[in-house]
C-alpha cells in the first residue's frame, strides 16, 4: 500500500510539473504558438525520462547489482565518437545537408551492434563474468573518448564547436519526425517488458533461484539486455547522453517504493524520471536561460547523490 | 528415479567432476559427502541445471535438458549453498516465490496454505513478515528452505541446507526431511558435511573424491572406518548405540 500512496504522489507532482512546464507565461496571444512546440518537447522528455528509468530498472536486475547504470557499457562515448566521426569526415556544412535521420539510425544501429557485442561476452558460452565485461566496457568507453577528443583536436575550431553542442543532452531542438521513429521503438519495447514483469522480479532473486524456479534464464536475461541496448541507444541518439539519470531515478524509486516488485517500480522509477526531466528543463529554459544544457544539472545532482549511496553503504 | 551417466565438468585444466555414473532410487534420502573440492556440489548444480557440463541427466527416463523449464520447476527444485538476495523482500515474499511455477504472482487459497506450511516447518511464522536483512544466517537459510518447500516438488536438491543451524534447527530439518521421504514419497539428493545426519537418516550415501565417485550405498556399506579411510584420508573410528553407526571424528 506503501507503495500505491508513493505512486499517487508522484503522479501530483508529476502533473504540477508539466502543467509549469506547458503553461509558463502563457498568454491567450501566445498559447498557439507556446503550446505546439512545448508539447513536443514534453512528449521527448517524458519518452526519454521513462526509456531511461526502464533500462536502468532492468540492467540493474538482471546483473544483480544496484549501483550500475548502462552508460557504464560505454554507449555514451560511442555515441561522442560518432558524432565526432561525421563532423571530422564530412564537415559541419555537409552535415546540415545530410539528412538528420540517416545520422540517427547509423547512431543507434552502431550503439545497438556495440552493446550486443558486450552482452554476447556476457551471457554466450564463454561467460566471462560480469565485472570483466563491465571492465572491457569501461575500457571501451575510454578508447572511445580518446579517439574522439584526438579527432576534435584535429579539426577546425568552429567545427569542434557543431560537436561541442553534441556533446550534451538536449531537449532544446528535438526532431519532430525522430521523435515520431523513436517513440514506436520504446513503445515496442514497453510492450515487450509489460507481460514480463513478473518475470523480472524472479531474475532479482538472483539466476539459480531464477532457473530453480523455473524461468528460461538464458534466453530471458538475453531478452532483457537486448532491450536495454535498444532503449539506451535510441534515447542517447534522440537527445544525447543521459543516462547517468536512471541510476539516480531507479535508487530513489527503490528507496521509496521499498518493494521488489516491478509492477510498482516501473512506475515510480518512470515517474521520477519524467518529473525530474520535466523540472530540469524548465530550470534550464526559465532560470539559466538556456545558457546551461540539462545534462549538467542532471550529472551534478546525479553525481552528488551517487556519492551519498557510496558513503552511506560504506557505513552500513 | 534420477539416473547420471558419464557427469563430467572441468574448468580450464581443472576436472571438477571426473565421468560420474550413478542413479537414484526414487521415494529415498540419497546423502552426498566427500572433502572440500570433492565436486559433490558441481554435481549436484548439473542435475539442478545451474551447471553446464557433459554427460546425460535423466528425471524417470526423461533427459532433464528436454523438460519445458515451468514444468520442471514443478518436478524437481534445488536449493544453492549461498542464498544472497539483494532485492528487498520479506520472507513470506521469498517463500511465496516457490509457488512460481504454479500461479506466477497471483496466487490461490491452496498457494498460500503450502506458504503458511512450509513456515511452520521451518519454524519462521513469527518472522514472516521480516525483511530478510534484519535475519540472521540460520533465519536466512531457513528462509530459502522454507521456498524450495513451498514449491512443493517431488524431486528435492539441496546443497548443504544445514549451513549456519543451530543443532536444534539441524536435527530438526533432518527429521523433516524424513518425513517428507517416508509420508510425502519425495526424492531427495542433500550434500552434507556432518556424516553423522548422514549416517542416522540417509537410505542411500554418494561419497565422492577428487571429482570421481567412490562409494554409493546404503549406511552399513558406507559407515565403516575402512571406506571412510578411502573417503576422506584419516582414520575415523566408529561406534555403533542403539543400531545406529556414530563416527567419532573429532580426536
Amino acid at each position: 500500500m506503501h507503495a500505491k500512496r508513493t505512486i499517487a504522489l508522484l503522479s501530483l507532482c508529476f502533473l504540477a510539473s508539466v502543467l509549469a512546464f506547458l503553461l509558463w507565461n502563457v498568454t491567450s496571444a501566445n498559447l498557439l504558438y507556446h503550446l505546439p512546440r512545448r508539447a513536443v518537447k514534453l512528449a521527448a522528455l517524458c519518452m526519454t525520462g521513462s526509456a531511461i528509468a526502464l533500462s536502468t530498472l532492468m540492467f540493474q536486475t538482471v546483473t544483480a547489482n544496484n549501483i550500475l547504470t548502462p552508460s557504464i557499457l560505454g554507449l555514451d562515448s560511442l555515441y561522442l565518437l560518432i558524432q565526432t566521426m561525421i563532423v571530422f569526415l564530412f564537415g559541419s556544412k555537409q552535415l546540415a545537408l545530410i539528412k538528420r535521420h540517416s545520422e540517427y539510425l547509423l547512431s543507434v544501429v552502431l550503439m545497438v551492434v556495440f552493446s550486443l557485442i558486450l552482452f554476447s561476452l556476457l551471457l554466450g558460452k564463454r561467460n566471462l563474468g560480469l565485472s570483466l565485461v563491465l571492465l572491457l566496457g569501461m575500457m571501451f568507453g575510454q578508447l572511445f573518448g580518446g579517439i574522439a577528443s584526438f579527432i576534435q583536436i584535429l579539426i577546425d575550431p568552429n567545427e569542434f564547436l557543431t560537436v561541442q553542442a553534441r556533446l550534451f543532452a538536449s531537449f532544446n531542438s528535438v526532431n519532430t519526425s525522430l521523435l515520431f521513429v523513436s517513440s514506436l521503438l520504446f513503445g515496442g519495447v514497453f510492450l515487450v517488458v509489460l507481460p514480463n514483469l513478473d518475470t523480472l522480479d524472479v531474475l532479482s532473486l538472483g539466476r539459480d533461484t531464477a532457473i530453480s524456479l523455473g524461468i528460461d534464464y538464458p534466453l530471458k536475461s538475453r531478452l532483457f539486455l537486448v532491450l536495454v541496448a535498444i532503449l539506451t541507444s535510441v534515447a542517447t541518439a534522440l537527445v544525447g547522453p543521459v543516462t547517468f539519470l536512471g541510476l539516480l531515478v531507479v535508487n530513489l524509486a527503490k528507496q521509496m517504493a521499498k518493494t521488489y516488485r516491478h509492477r510498482l517500480l516501473l512506475p515510480v522509477s518512470c515517474l521520477l524520471s519524467m518529473t525530474s526531466l520535466v523540472l530540469g528543463q524548465l530550470l534550464v529554459e526559465r532560470i539559466f536561460q538556456f545558457n546551461t544544457p540539462i545534462s549538467i544539472i542532471i550529472n551534478f545532482l546525479g553525481g552528488i547523490y551517487f556519492l551519498s549511496l557510496l558513503i552511506s553503504r560504506g557505513k552500513a | 528415479m534420477i539416473t547420471i551417466r558419464n557427469a563430467h565438468k572441468h574448468y580450464g585444466r581443472q576436472t571438477v567432476v571426473n565421468n560420474v555414473s550413478l542413479s537414484i532410487q526414487a521415494n529415498s534420502l540419497t546423502t552426498l559427502i566427500g572433502s572440500n573440492g570433492a565436486g559433490k556440489s558441481t554435481l549436484l548444480s548439473m542435475v539442478g541445471r545451474l551447471v553446464d557440463g557433459q554427460g546425460e541427466f535423466l528425471l524417470e527416463g526423461k533427459p532433464i535438458s528436454s523438460f519445458k523449464p515451468t514444468d520442471l520447476a514443478k518436478q524437481l527444485s534445488m536449493l544453492r549453498q549461498s542464498n544472497q538476495v539483494s532485492a528487498r523482500l520479506t520472507v513470506r515474499e521469498l517463500v511465496n516465490f516457490g509457488r512460481f511455477p504454479y500461479s506466477k504472482t497471483r496466487l490461490t487459497t491452496k498457494d498460500h496454505q503450502l506458504v503458511d506450511q512450509a513456515l511452520s516447518f521451518m519454524d519462521l511464522t513469527g518472522f514472516a513478515d521480516k525483511y530478510l536483512d534484519q535475519l540472521s544466517g540460520g533465519e536466512r537459510q531457513r528462509a530459502s528452505i522454507a521456498m524450495v518447500l513451498a514449491q512443493d516438488t517431488t524431486y528435492v536438491l539441496l546443497d548443504e541446507p544445514l549451513n549456519n543451524l543451530d543443532m536444534a534447527h539441524s536435527v530438526h530439518i533432518m527429521k523433516l526431511l524424513r518425513r517428507l521421504v517416508d509420508e510425502h514419497h519425495k526424492t531427495i539428493i542433500v550434500v552434507l558435511h556432518d556424516i553423522n545426519f548422514a549416517s542416522c537418516y540417509s537410505d542411500y550415501i554418494i561419497a565422492m573424491k577428487d571429482g570421481k565417485l567412490v562409494q554409493h550405498g546404503n549406511t552399513e556399506q558406507v559407515i565403516n572406518s575402512e571406506r571412510l579411510m578411502e573417503i576422506y584420508g584419516m582414520h575415523i573410528p566408529v561406534a555403533e548405540q542403539g543400531g545406529r553407526r556414530y563416527c567419532l571424528y573429532h580426536l
